[in-house]
């Protein structure tokens, strides 16, 4: 792992996980009718993996796409040292995204796509690439609109897992993908690619997939971070109990910030920051699921 | 997860050191690749057509006169200076030796001008292929999202679009002159065997008065001229595929007209003492029929020529002519407009958000 240490010269600092990979503060960006980000302010260390999660149209993409440097914005951005908006060219060689899952030309044939990558990105490794294809049903020859779109986005990791960068941004990476692919997409991401020298930041709506693979996770609403805390920390703060019916009152007292009932007078209560022991009084407790804990945050949020 | 994680790190193989890059050079081939279709095989074929279609009119015109020899009052007559000349069938042997210099002078003016004719095929598709392509090359991208994936890769704006600019002043002319040799000298084989099958010798008839090698490399010589005169149209295309939401051939064709239509109507240019026809002229013709070769005819100066024959058409292509164009103020100007529209076009490409 230590044989390749001069391509991090300038990320020295990064490596020491004092320096974020990526720290926004204050970040403003208006459309035309609506505020996507309010005063975005976030900070991602390496060698992590960051879930963004939040409802459709609360920012997620457009904080996605300050980051990579595709649209004008306010507030300061920090990527690897670079600011997205004025150094994106060299950025770029240190940052891999996947918007989704159909961007591959859909002209361009396999072979050819290996070697445009190959030809254009210092860091992209050729061999690395043909073993990830090689378990796969890709062949050279084949053009991109003949691809279904689990097979494109089998290119398109196999491509940008080829490519050591520091920073991977995969947006709805998944969407429209069939189980076998998704699985398949998250554990290749995990077993052959991630490392501690790489961070991944992903936006998505399937939850439940990502929540085990992520370290931290950040929920975003409205333009705003609502909640960024690593995984564990979730699991501190965040109760689930299952509270018996002859126990809601006192329950409630607690302030649940989610509650929904069960079948045979129970109910299900989510607590944020109520100590352990006076949560296991009421019931049984568990760590909620991420999706849970998302609904709960993002109640209100359509109406 | 974690274990799992670190273990699978240990064994995985080492990454491979940065290598470098030929960035220019794919994003030229990049384009080859998409638009081979258009660059390589549009004036490939035109040619093939051109060359086929003449081929069909020659053995046409075979059997006509073979139909027409033995219909009853046929004479075989051709009037070479004064002469008659009773031939049976066509004895082109014959004829040729009765050429006076004059004649083979004439007759090298007149072949070469049928070469240009044969070998303007490929530039009529390379034409509407660079049209096309400039159109589509900042828009389709943005349609079909893939400008996502360019992006994704350590490629600067500025590189791309002067990517996309070079392949269409440089990369599909280059194409389409090899594809227009190709369709002449077939062309020069095809007569060849005609002149043979009447008994002709066809270096002595055609390969010697006519000049294809000195076509050819006009042909090359102009390529540079095409690449700077074309720009403003090359420029202006793109700038409408990197602005328009949608439709940019509409875009494209409507503001330079109706630009022109309001100009002509208020009779505008009278501010400057100029004719409406002078904004039609040097903006609307040089924005939108820039990508044809050629169009630079208004600007050159032909000095003196010998219009007393169909060498006419070769002389009006000499060196001269074409790089007389160099000198004008025309060129530049549109050179200068071309390069601005183009800057504004990498504007557009790195700063547009699609959503």
């Amino acid at each position: 792992m230590n044989t390749f240490t001069d391509r991090n010269h300038q990320g020295a600092a990064v490596q020491d996980g004092t320096v974020p990979v990526i720290s926004a503060r204050g970040l403003r960006k208006a459309y035309k009718n609506k505020l996507a980000l309010d005063g975005t302010t976030f900070q991602i260390q390496p060698g992590r993996i960051v879930g963004l999660i939040g409802p459709n149209g609360a920012g997620k993409t457009t904080a996605l796409k300050a980051i990579l440097g595709l649209i004008p914005f306010e507030g300061d951005l920090n990527v690897l040292g670079r600011d997205p908006r004025t150094e994106r060219d060299s950025l770029m060689n240190d940052v891999c995204f996947i918007a989704d899952v159909a961007v591959l030309p859909r002209w361009m044939r396999v072979a050819e796509a290996i070697e445009f990558v190959a030809g254009v990105h210092p860091r992209f490794d050729r061999a690395r690439c043909e073993r990830f294809l090689a378990g796969t049903q890709l062949k050279p020859q084949m053009r991109v609109r003949e691809l279904s779109k689990g097979m494109i986005v089998q290119l398109h990791l196999a491509l940008v897992m080829a490519i050591d960068a520091k920073l991977l941004v995969l947006d709805e990476p998944t969407l429209g993908l069939d189980i076998l692919y998704r699985k398949q997409f998250y554990q290749r991401l995990l077993e052959d690619y991630f490392d501690e020298q790489k961070t991944i930041v992903i936006t998505t709506h399937q939850v439940e997939e990502v929540e085990h693979i992520l370290t931290d996770v950040m929920f975003i609403r409205d333009g705003r971070i609502v909640l960024d805390a690593p995984m564990e920390g979730v699991g501190e703060r965040y109760v689930e109990v299952l509270v018996n019916a002859d126990r809601v009152e006192q329950a409630h007292a607690l302030k649940p910030i989610d509650e929904r009932a069960l079948p045979f007078g129970k109910t299900i209560m989510l607590f944020d920051g109520v100590p352990m022991p006076q949560l296991q009084a009421l019931g049984e407790t568990r760590t909620p699921g991420l999706a849970d804990l998302f609904v709960a945050t993002m109640k209100g949020t359509y109406a | 997860m974690n274990a799992n994680v670190s273990m699978t790190a240990d064994t995985r193989a080492p990454i491979a050191p940065p290598h470098a890059t030929h960035k220019f050079a794919l994003l030229l081939r990049r384009e080859y690749w998409e638009h081979k279709g258009g660059f390589l095989w549009a004036p490939l074929v035109a040619g093939g057509i051109s060359i086929l279609l003449t081929t069909m009119a020659i053995i046409t015109g075979e059997v006509m006169l073979r139909r027409a020899k033995n219909a009853p009052g046929f004479g075989d007559s051709l009037q070479i200076n004064g002469q008659h000349l009773q031939v049976n069938g066509l004895d082109l042997g014959m004829i040729t030796s009765k050429l006076t210099p004059e004649d083979i002078r004439q007759l090298g003016g007149a072949i070469d001008a049928s070469l240009l004719v044969s070998s303007v095929w490929p530039y009529i598709a390379m034409t509407f292929v660079v049209f096309f392509y400039c159109l589509g090359a900042l828009y389709d991208e943005r349609k079909d999202r893939s400008v996502l994936f360019w992006k994704s890769l350590p490629l600067s704006d500025r590189d791309t679009v002067l990517s996309k600019v070079a392949s269409a002043t440089l990369v599909a002319p280059v194409i389409a002159s090899v594809a227009a040799l190709a369709t002449m000298f077939a062309f020069l084989l095809v007569v060849s065997m005609v002149v043979m099958s009447h008994g002709g010798n066809p270096v002595q008839l055609l390969w010697g008065p006519a000049s294809p090698l000195a076509i050819a490399a006009k042909f090359i010589a102009a390529v540079p001229v095409y690449a700077l005169w074309s720009l403003p149209t090359v420029g202006w295309l793109l700038l409408c595929s990197a602005w328009a939401r949608s439709k940019p051939f509409l875009w494209a064709l409507t503001i330079p007209a109706f630009a022109g239509l309001f100009v002509s109507w208020f009779d505008l240019m009278k501010v400057f003492n100029l004719e409406s026809t002078w904004f039609w002229k040097n903006i609307v013709a040089r924005v939108l029929l820039g990508t044809a070769p050629g169009s630079w005819f208004n600007v050159a100066s032909f000095g003196h020529m010998d219009t007393s024959g169909p060498q006419v058409v070769n002389q009006a292509i000499t060196l001269q002519s074409m790089y007389s164009v160099l000198a004008t103020p025309n060129l530049w100007l549109g050179v200068l407009a071309g390069a601005a529209m183009i800057v504004a076009a990498i504007r557009l490409r790195r700063w547009r958000d699609e959503g």
